[in-house]
C-alpha cells in the first residue's frame, strides 16, 4: 500500500479517535469523571439512528437529528440518575458507576437489536475516492471526517474560550466549590457537559460505523483507542486530544501495515512508553498536588 | 472500624471467641458441601473460590494501597498459561508449577509496578488496561501458547508422577477440596500480611503517598511489592482456574474480566478481605448462575420472555445478564459506596448501640 494512502487513512482514523476522545475529555475536564460508558452511549444513539433510518424508513437527515437529540437526552439522563446521587464518590467509585452504565446500555442494545451485525450507511462512502495529488487518495468518508472534526474543534475552541457556559465549565473544573459561590449552577454545567460529550460521541460513532459495521460491541475498541488518545493528549487539553488521536491513528496504520498481527496493541505500547516519560500526557499542564 | 486499644488487638486473627467459633463452624460446613451438593454447584463453588483468590489479591492493590489496575486478567492469564505449560512442557509437578507460575505473574506485576510509580488516576488506569490487552494479544498470536485455539489443561496430578507418586484428581469434588485448601491459605495469608509492616505501609501509601514517604516508607519498594503481591494472587488463582475450567483460550481473559474483578471488590468493599470474599461470591453467583439462566427463574423469567417477545428480540435475552449486573454496580455505588462490608459495619454499629 502506498505511503500516501496509509498517511491519509491514518489521519482520518486518528481524527475519528480524536473526535471521540473529545467526548471523554469534555466530561473529564468539567467533572473529573472518567466516562467508560462513552463508547456504549454513542453506540446506543447510533442504533437509534439506525432504527429510525431502516425500520421507520425516514431520510438520513431526520435520523441524524433524532440521534443527536436522543444522545443529548441520554447524556443528561445518565448524569442525572447515576452520577448526581452519588455521595462523595472516589475515582474508582465513579469508574464503577460509568462501567455499570456501559454494561446496562450494552445489554439493552443487544437485547433490543440482537447481536448480529447490521449495515448502517451514511451519505458519504469510503468507496468513492478522489486523488487531488498523485499518490494521495482521499475518500469521501475521510474528507467528511476531516471536515466534521475541524468544525467541532473550532466550535469547541470558541465555546470554551469565549462563551459564558464554556467559561463556567472551566471554572467548575478548577474548583467546584468556588464556582458554586460565584453563582454557577454546577449541576447544570455537568448536565451540559454530558449532553455535549454524548452528542460529539454519536457523531464520531456514526462516522466510524459507516467505515466498519454496526453491532452492540462495535464501539468497544474505538473507545479504548480514543481513551488512550485522550490520555496521550493529557485529558485536559482540547487540541491535545486531537493530536493524540492523530498519533494513535498514524502509529496504528503504519505499524499495522508492517506487522498486521500486532495492530491492536502497538498503539497501547506506545502510550505506555510515552506515559513513562511524561506521566500526565503530552499536553497537560502539570498541577502539583497539595498534601 | 472498632477502636483498638493495644497492639495485640490489632494483630490478632480472631477478635473474640464467638468469631472463632463461627469461623470454625463455617469451615466445617464448607468441608461437608460435597456430601450433598450437585457437581454443578461444586463447579460453581470452585469458580467462586478462584475469583475469591483474585479479588483478595486485587483488594490488596486497589483497596489497601490505593493503586488501580484494569489489567488483572493479564496476570490471571499468565498464571493459567504458565501453570499448564510448565506442567506439560517441562514435566514438573503441579505444586511446583503453580508456585512458579505465580512467581512469574508476580515478576510481571513488579514490571507493571515500575511505571505505576510515576502514574496515577486515569493514567495508571490506561497503562494497566494496556498491559491486560497486550498480554491477551501476545498469547493469542504466539503458537507456543496455543494461539487463538486455546489450551486444554492436563490431568490434574497433585503427586509427583516423575518418581511414581501419582495422585490424580479427576472429580469435581476432589478439585473442590484442592481449591478450598488454596483459598483458605491465601485468605489467611492476606489477612496476616495486612497486619505486618508491609500491610501498614500499603495503607499509609493509600492515605497519602507524600506523607508516607516523609515518614520513611520506601515508595518504590512498597508500591512494586503491592503490585507483585497482587499479581502473585492472580497467578495462583489463574493456575487453579485452568484446572477448574479444563479448557481456556486467550479471549477468556479479556478486558471485561478485569472489569469484573474490580466490580467484585468494589461491591464487596474496598480494603477489606471479608468484603472481597463476599463480593466475589455474590458477583460470580449472579453472573454465572442466576442472571445467566434468568429465563428459568419462576415468574420473573416468564415475564422477561414476554417482554422480549413484545418489544425486544428473544435471542438477545441472554444479555439480561449485563443489564442486571450494571444495575447492581450502579445501585451499590449510589446507595452503599463502601460495599457489602460497609453495610455490614453499619448494621453492626446500629445493633450495638441500639436503642440510641
Amino acid at each position: 500500500m502506498p505511503f500516501g494512502q496509509l498517511l491519509i487513512d491514518g489521519l482520518a482514523m486518528g481524527a475519528c479517535y480524536g473526535l471521540f476522545g473529545l467526548a471523554v475529555v469534555i466530561i473529564y475536564k468539567t467533572s473529573e469523571v472518567l466516562n467508560f460508558a462513552a463508547g456504549e452511549m454513542a453506540m446506543f444513539s447510533t442504533f437509534v439512528a439506525f432504527h429510525v433510518l431502516v425500520i421507520y424508513g425516514c431520510p438520513f437527515w431526520l435520523a441524524f437529528i433524532v440521534a443527536l437529540v436522543f444522545a443529548a437526552i441520554l447524556g443528561v439522563a445518565i448524569e442525572y440518575f447515576f452520577l448526581r446521587p452519588a455521595k462523595n464518590p472516589t475515582l474508582i467509585g465513579l469508574i464503577v458507576i460509568t462501567i455499570g452504565a456501559q454494561m446496562l446500555l450494552m445489554g439493552l442494545a443487544s437485547w433490543k437489536w440482537g447481536a448480529e451485525q447490521k449495515q448502517f450507511s451514511i451519505p458519504v462512502s469510503y468507496k468513492v475516492t478522489y486523488e487531488p495529488i498523485p499518490g494521495f487518495i482521499i475518500s469521501e468518508w475521510a474528507a467528511a471526517v476531516f471536515i466534521v472534526a475541524a468544525v467541532i474543534m473550532t466550535f469547541l475552541y470558541f465555546f470554551f474560550q469565549h462563551t459564558k457556559l464554556g467559561t463556567a465549565m472551566r471554572a467548575t473544573q478548577q474548583n467546584k466549590h468556588a464556582a458554586k459561590i460565584m453563582g454557577i449552577k454546577t449541576d447544570r454545567v455537568f448536565a451540559f457537559a454530558w449532553a455535549f460529550s454524548s452528542v460529539i460521541g454519536v457523531t464520531a460513532a456514526m462516522l466510524l460505523s459507516a467505515k466498519t459495521i454496526l453491532d452492540p460491541g462495535f464501539m468497544m475498541e474505538p473507545f479504548l483507542r480514543a481513551f488512550a488518545a485522550a490520555v496521550l493528549g493529557g485529558l485536559m487539553s482540547i487540541p491535545g486530544v486531537l493530536i493524540g488521536g492523530f498519533i494513535m491513528g498514524l502509529i496504528e496504520n503504519f505499524f499495522g501495515y508492517v506487522w498486521p498481527a500486532w495492530k491492536p496493541i502497538t498503539a497501547f505500547v506506545v502510550i505506555v512508553l510515552v506515559l513513562c516519560v511524561r506521566p500526565s500526557g503530552l499536553f497537560a499542564k502539570h498541577y502539583v498536588k497539595k498534601v | 472500624m472498632d477502636m483498638k486499644r493495644a497492639y495485640y488487638e490489632d494483630i490478632e486473627l480472631f477478635k473474640s471467641g464467638t468469631i472463632l467459633f463461627w469461623t470454625i463452624v463455617f469451615l466445617i460446613v464448607l468441608f461437608t458441601f460435597p456430601l450433598y451438593l450437585s457437581d454443578y454447584s461444586l463447579y460453581l463453588l470452585n469458580l467462586i473460590m478462584v475469583y475469591i483468590i483474585v479479588s483478595v489479591g486485587l483488594n490488596i492493590l486497589v483497596g489497601s494501597t490505593g493503586q488501580i489496575s484494569l489489567g488483572h486478567a493479564g496476570f490471571f492469564a499468565i498464571g493459567a498459561y504458565a501453570t499448564v505449560l510448565i506442567m506439560t512442557k517441562l514435566q514438573i509437578p503441579f505444586f511446583v508449577a503453580i508456585i512458579a507460575a505465580a512467581f512469574i505473574a508476580a515478576f510481571f506485576g513488579f514490571i507493571l509496578g515500575l511505571p505505576a510509580l510515576r502514574l496515577e488516576g486515569p493514567y495508571l488506569t490506561i497503562a494497566t488496561l494496556a498491559f491486560g490487552l497486550a498480554i491477551m494479544h501476545i498469547i493469542g498470536h504466539t503458537p507456543f501458547f496455543g494461539g487463538r485455539a486455546g489450551l486444554s489443561a492436563p490431568t490434574l496430578d497433585i503427586g509427583i508422577p516423575q518418581i511414581g507418586l501419582s495422585w490424580i484428581l479427576e472429580t469435581v469434588m476432589s478439585k473442590y477440596y484442592l481449591v478450598l485448601a488454596f483459598t483458605i491459605i491465601m485468605v489467611l495469608f492476606a489477612i496476616n500480611i495486612l497486619k505486618t509492616r508491609a500491610g501498614r505501609a500499603f495503607v499509609a501509601i493509600r492515605d497519602s503517598d507524600i506523607a508516607a514517604e516523609v515518614i520513611g516508607i520506601n515508595l518504590t519498594m512498597y508500591k512494586t511489592l503491592s503490585f507483585a503481591l497482587s499479581a502473585f494472587y492472580a497467578g495462583i488463582a489463574g493456575g487453579l482456574f485452568a484446572f477448574v475450567l479444563g479448557f481456556f483460550d486467550p479471549f477468556t481473559f479479556n478486558l471485561i474480566l478485569s472489569i469484573i474483578f474490580i466490580v467484585m471488590i468494589v461491591v464487596g468493599g474496598l480494603g477489606s478481605v471479608m468484603g472481597s470474599i463476599t463480593g466475589a461470591a455474590l458477583i460470580t453467583y449472579l453472573m454465572y448462575d442466576l442472571f445467566k439462566n434468568v429465563g428459568e427463574v419462576p415468574f420473573v423469567g416468564s415475564l422477561l420472555i414476554k417482554v422480549s417477545e413484545q418489544w425486544m428480540t428473544i435471542t438477545g435475552m441472554d444479555n439480561f445478564n449485563y443489564i442486571a449486573l450494571g444495575l447492581v454496580m450502579i445501585g451499590i455505588m449510589l446507595f452503599e459506596p463502601l460495599g457489602i462490608f460497609g453495610a455490614w459495619i453499619r448494621i453492626k454499629k446500629y445493633w450495638k448501640t441500639w436503642p440510641f
